[in-house]
């Protein structure tokens, strides 16, 4: 396999890791307002991804990263290219990351209201974002022989992309909500189990409608494969709903999500970002590459890498492995000062 | 306004903001690390409660420098994409690197740490933060080696096939001489902001009347502590600092010029400790200097020349042709803003060394348990904690002024940077949201920081007891 075939997989496994796990807790954030009905439950979905959110958004800047060193051309028109939705992003990923740290931090109710909203809001926006972006960039954009995107902002909002913006929203709901099941005990977990159904079935819809639209527009037999497989998860992973099976729920919704962006970059390759100019000339796996030298570096190092990373952040989990309840909840907001047992 | 100014001030304030943070990040997880293994090896109590006191105090100032640092990557595809096109097989590298070794690291390491006070053995507890701070380190080196690239670009070959800058040696990336003196440089400056925070808080809780008796041996020795380690970190600051001087001389000659304004070439140059007057060289009225010294810093000797603004130029235009940046902001060929490389450097010397200055007083004034009363040293431990704060801001706006018009050095210019297909009103509109957003997030932060300052470390709680029949309904240790 050619290096650039190399890279194109791992950037594409790099957001299968974000969009596998950064998408349950966009789902918790975006349900707060929903499943918990006071303060105590708002604070018992929070710490279900306390100790992990911020590792989960590392794959988004590990993924930044790797395109930029992999494919610089491509990093360069995608981000040059959408520029305000990236801006949108930025700023949700902003308020939102500040707002888990500091909402326990002051105990008084409009402080924790406008955290709140932060982390709601924060999580809504980048959820279906990150489907506009990437239905765009299925779709192609207008990139001109300068490799420049020319197409300017609403040009990104067409039917396409928007519902691939839906898709990614209610996905990531239904992840977040049997993730919410998976994790808590208590009333909560109830109304996460029969959330999740409910909007699980709108997800299917959206999905097995985008998938299938871009499985006509530019797929190909493996990619047909993937979103089959992706459809045949999620429905999985809804039925174990039902049944009660929260981990096995969990898995499919996590596999859904898995094989149905695998899928997509199975359909856009070997272009990176297609143009969609008659005259103009698509960004592929190698006029988007870095060289030869730079890739095999970059081989070495995530060769070596990856397997600690995802060790250690296996064992994160593991750690807190034990669902939460109310009663777990300690009444004084932040850290109380207790001796540790060890 | 030209995009490429209003991309400027958004990398400016961005970078500038958000390094406010880093140190303290750097410094203070060494620290509290510190404290923590002391805990342990002590099982004092008075090492669990500066723990968690300075613990919480970091994780305020982590938070905005976490979520700050993502515009960072983002913003070079975004307003920068023709120098992400052009370096991106080398500048990327350290950057996907730095994501792979040290953000994961930081990120899941300070969850178990935040979170795992009853989940976790002690010393695996205490390991999560020390892998914290190398993650830190493991961060700064890459950052930096991607920085010294763009002043000193090594290891690679133009492709004029490709118009592209391509790594040939990534060793030569990794290790470039002005990389090897600017990491010790940039983390022990970082250990001394750190230090310095933590001095400043609890000199100010040592001598203040409120403070229970019992506590001031403890808050005692964070002032020492941290004392000593400002210290100690502020002499390897200056002598990092002046062997990048020197290397600075040798690879980017006309920031070590712009640095004192000397126009001409001199041999036995002086350095001026400040100037009143146009610094354009014209006329000077009034300024204190000291003789040779910039000759020292420059070259090790005091009677070595140094070459001046002018003969740099000429030599500049020599080799690199007409300046195409200097069109639009430089009022000079291959000239950075005088004023400000000159100011900017003085005023990071000049901080540092007052810091240095005020740690050195503290110690001598808390030797054996004394408590100081003296009005004017409480006000400049309270200063304490700015002082290389700010020495670390002035000294990245003067190594990036000083490296103007380049971007990267000697092969391309800031203006040749920019991304041409981004509008006007989308860098505007980018500078004016980022700028407003940090600016409410600074206000909150600070107050947090206040508050949690105020409040001072905490009595310890025994741990609930445990319930005989299960652990299962013990409230978490900690919990959002």
């Amino acid at each position: 396999m050619e290096l650039t075939t190399v890279w194109f997989t791992l950037i594409a496994v790099l957001w299968i890791g974000y969009f596998c796990l950064e998408g349950f807790d966009f789902g918790v954030g975006m349900l707060l307002p929903i499943l918990a009905k006071d303060d105590t439950e708002r604070r018992v979905m929070i710490n279900t991804i306390g100790p992990v959110w911020d590792g989960n958004e590392v794959w988004l800047l590990v993924a930044g990263g790797a395109t930029f060193a992999a494919f610089p051309e491509w990093y360069a028109t995608l981000f040059s290219g959408f520029y305000l939705p990236l801006l949108l992003i930025l700023v949700a990923l902003i308020i939102r990351g500040v707002a888990f740290e500091y909402r326990a931090k002051h105990d008084d109710v409009t402080w924790r209201r406008n955290w709140d909203l932060a982390i709601i809001v924060g999580s809504f926006v980048p959820a279906i974002l990150w489907g506009v972006a990437f239905g765009n960039i299925l779709r192609g954009v207008p990139i001109d022989p300068d490799l420049e995107y020319t197409g300017g902002f609403f040009n990104l909002l067409n039917p396409y992309s928007l519902l691939g913006g839906v898709m990614t929203l209610l996905l990531f709901l239904t992840h977040g909500a049997i993730f919410i099941s998976l994790k808590t005990d208590g009333p909560i977990r109830e109304a996460a189990r029969s959330l999740a159904v409910r909007v699980g079935v709108g997800a299917a819809v959206a999905a097995v409608v985008f998938l299938l639209w871009t499985q006509i527009h530019t797929g190909d037999v493996a990619s047909g494969v993937a979103f089959v497989l992706a459809a045949l998860a999620l429905v999985g992973g809804l039925a174990a709903v039902l049944v009660g099976r929260e981990g096995w729920a969990f898995i499919g919704t996590f596999a859904a999500i898995a094989l149905g962006v695998a899928g997509l970059f199975l359909a856009l390759f070997p272009d990176v970002m297609p143009t969609s100019l008659a005259d103009g000339v698509s960004l592929t796996t190698s006029n988007a590459s870095a060289t030869h030298y730079t890739l095999t570096i970059m081989t070495v190092v995530a060769v070596i890498f990856t397997p600690v990373v995802l060790a250690y952040q296996a064992w994160t989990y593991w750690v807190f492995r034990k669902r939460i309840a109310v009663e777990h909840i300690p009444a004084t907001v932040g850290a109380p000062s207790t001796i540790p047992a060890g | 306004m030209d995009p490429t100014d209003i991309a400027r001030w958004q990398f400016a304030i961005t970078t500038v903001y958000h390094f406010l943070f880093v140190p303290i990040t750097i410094g203070l997880s060494a620290i509290v690390a510190g404290y923590e293994t002391a805990w342990l090896r002590t099982g004092h109590e008075r090492w669990l409660r500066l723990t968690k006191f300075f613990g919480k105090l970091f994780l305020i100032n982590f938070a905005i420098g976490v979520v700050t640092g993502i515009v960072q990557e983002f913003q070079f595809g975004m307003n920068w994409s023709d120098y992400s096109r052009f370096v991106g097989d080398i500048f990327g590298a350290p950057l996907a690197v730095e994501g792979l070794l040290a953000f994961f690291l930081e990120s899941t390491f300070l969850g178990l740490w935040i979170f795992g006070w009853d989940r976790l053995p002690a010393k695996v507890h205490a390991a999560c933060i020390w892998l914290v701070h190398i993650g830190t380190l493991f961060s700064a080196y890459f950052i930096l080696a991607a920085n010294s690239w763009m002043q000193h670009p090594v290891g690679y070959k133009y492709n004029p096939k490709t118009g592209r800058a391509e790594m040939h040696d990534f060793a030569a990336v990794l290790f470039n001489k002005v990389q090897l003196v600017t990491f010790p440089h940039v983390v022990l400056s970082a250990y001394m902001t750190g230090a310095a925070f933590v001095v400043g808080i609890a000199f100010w809780h040592a001598t203040r009347r409120a403070t229970p008796a019992d506590d001031v041996p403890m808050y005692q020795r964070a002032v020492r502590t941290g004392a000593a380690v400002l210290l100690v970190a502020g002499l390897g600051v200056a002598i990092s600092g002046d062997t990048q001087g020197k290397i600075m001389t040798d690879v980017q000659p006309m920031k070590m010029a712009s640095a004192e304004g000397l126009y001409g070439t001199e041999s036995s140059a002086d350095f001026s400790l400040l100037t009143i007057g146009s610094l354009d060289g014209s006329h000077e009225k009034f300024a204190i200097k000291i003789p040779g010294l910039l000759s020292f810093l420059a070259t090790g000797h005091t009677d070595g020349e140094v070459k001046g603004i002018d003969d740099l130029r000429a030599e500049y235009k020599d080799t690199y042709g007409q300046d195409p940046g200097a069109t639009y902001y430089s009022p000079g060929d291959y000239t950075p803003v005088i004023w400000l490389t000159y100011w900017t450097f003085r005023i990071m010397i000049g901080l540092g060394l007052l810091a240095a200055a005020v740690a050195a007083w503290i110690l001598v004034a808390t030797r054996r348990g004394r408590v100081p009363q003296q009005r004017l040293l409480l006000w400049a431990a309270l200063a304490l904690p700015f002082m290389p704060l700010f020495a670390n801001s002035f000294g990245w706006i003067f190594t990036e002024a000083g490296r103007q018009p380049w971007s990267v050095f000697g092969v391309m210019t800031t203006a040749q940077s920019v991304s041409p297909g981004v509008s006007t009103g989308e860098v505007l509109t980018s500078l004016i949201v980022l700028t407003l957003l940090y600016g409410v997030l600074a206000f909150i932060e600070v107050r947090l920081i206040l508050t949690y300052v105020r409040r001072g470390a905490e009595q310890l709680q025994p741990p609930t007891p445990p319930d005989p029949g299960s652990d299962a309904d013990r409230p978490l240790a900690f919990a959002y």
